[in-house]
């Protein structure tokens, strides 16, 4: 098969596998419009260790657990595991946690923005336009020469650290041990039988690991080199989500701003949480969904995104950062959600952190 | 004949390397050693796009050079 040909197969069979599997892990009792969410998956695992205490977003999400090893898997087979970091790991770790409480502040990660746009969230426009002028920032210090310097080779021990970890996490979530954190309210509470999760996760890591799908690449790359390969995963993903929604799930369009599923309509807020999540992805190399099949790939630097990422979920919820949705009090009015004044205050600082970080890493 | 050296660098900073080095010097031939499969994929996609055919992908120890000119 030409290379043209392959590389487009794979790149719109991924995006629409995700936004599909996305429908049917919500219909199977996933929150609603959180088919996929790495962002909200890594918070509600770091709620079920115990490194948060929002007792409603709880839960060992076996999705994670699936695309580390569908990812870990394809490298294998197509024999491209390779044990790979050392390019600025404490800024990467750094970023994670930033990339989580932007996410948090919006409520999704960019592709739970993708299926919330497909649903009619119309907050996620905001969030999309925030996201890519994040991702246009990024470029801009690409263009100027940023980079977190070479990575080096590592043992395999290495990369086996994160995978390993993951297995464990399988085994407590059916063991269920007392020292465990289970949500019996709210988002934690909703979720697919186990097993379904975890292989449609594997199928998307899998998929993930051969197509290089990323949702933040895909506007890089137009941005940078007009290159829109990767940006037809994402349009495939949005367009698999509409259709299905549209078709096949009864009363899954909903267009509209206020009381949308787990969601707030604080306009600045959506937009801004995600300049900071498409910033960061742009320095990181790749989204959150990116970073967790290059981690099961075996790129250590990815893994400890993944890792900060989960203990960024940890600081903010414990330190109040992350958005409320929108609720309605008891005559029906709609109280609007968004984040505190501890959340907008640090994500104007990570704004400026993220600025400096770009400046501070151009290569001379 | 330019070398680019992008063994360590993640995408897409390969891929705007050999930008940068293609628009410096269109006529030349270059030389880009890569060392992971993602990275070979968008540097020969990139030169592909910009008239520039691969005539050669040898290995070098883990990594491999691609080498390459403008299409005539």
């Amino acid at each position: 098969m030409n290379m043209w040909l392959k590389e487009n197969l794979l790149i719109i069979s991924t995006g629409a596998a995700i936004g599909v599997l996305a429908l049917l892990l919500t219909a199977g009792g996933n929150p609603k419009n959180m088919g996929f969410c790495i962002a909200c998956f890594e918070r509600d695992i770091a709620g079920a260790v115990g490194l948060h205490r929002a007792d409603a977003v709880q839960y060992i999400r076996p999705e994670i657990i699936g695309i580390v090893l569908g990812a870990m898997g394809a490298a294998l087979i197509f024999r491209e595991l390779r044990p790979q970091g050392g390019s600025s790991p404490l800024l990467r770790f750094l970023l994670g946690a930033f990339t989580m409480t932007g996410a948090l502040v919006f409520l999704g990660c960019p592709l739970r923005m993708i299926i919330r746009l497909g649903s009619g969230d119309m907050n996620a426009l905001l969030a999309l336009a925030g996201f890519c002028a994040g991702i246009f920032v990024g470029v801009l210090f690409l263009r100027a020469g940023f980079n977190f310097g070479r990575s080096s080779p590592q043992s395999l021990s290495n990369s086996l650290i994160l995978p390993a970890m993951v297995i464990i996490l399988l085994v407590l979530l059916l063991a269920k041990p007392a020292f465990l954190f289970f949500s019996s309210r709210g988002p934690g509470s909703q979720h697919a039988f186990w097993l379904f999760s975890l292989c449609a996760g594997a199928l998307v890591g899998f998929l993930g690991q051969r197509s290089r799908f990323c949702a933040a690449g895909g506007i890089r790359d137009t941005f940078l080199i007009g290159d829109t390969l990767l940006l037809r995963g994402l349009v495939a993903m949005l367009l698999a989500v509409l259709l299905g929604n549209i078709f096949f799930v009864q009363g899954g369009f909903h267009a509209g701003f206020a009381m949308q599923p787990v969601a707030h309509s604080s306009h600045l807020w959506n937009f801004s949480g995600m300049v900071v999540v498409g910033i960061a992805a742009v320095m990181l190399g790749g989204c959150p969904f990116r970073q967790l099949v290059l981690a099961g790939s075996g790129n250590t630097d990815s893994a400890l995104t993944v890792l900060g990422m989960t203990v960024g979920a940890g600081i903010a919820h414990n330190f109040m950062l992350t958005a409320k949705p929108d609720s309605a009090d008891a005559a029906g009015n709609l109280i609007a959600g968004g984040p505190g004044i501890y959340g907008q205050i640090f994500i104007f600082a990570a704004i400026i952190v993220l600025l400096l970080v770009g400046i501070a890493n151009r290569e001379k | 004949m330019i070398e680019i050296d992008c063994r360590g660098l993640s995408c897409p900073i390969p891929v705007l390397r050999t930008k940068k080095a293609v628009e410096k010097n269109p006529s030349e031939e270059f030389q880009i050693i890569v060392d992971t499969s993602v990275t070979k994929d968008n540097v020969k996609r990139f030169l592909t796009s910009r008239a520039y055919e691969v005539t050669e992908e040898k290995p070098l120890g883990d990594a491999v050079v691609i080498l390459a000119r403008r299409r005539k």
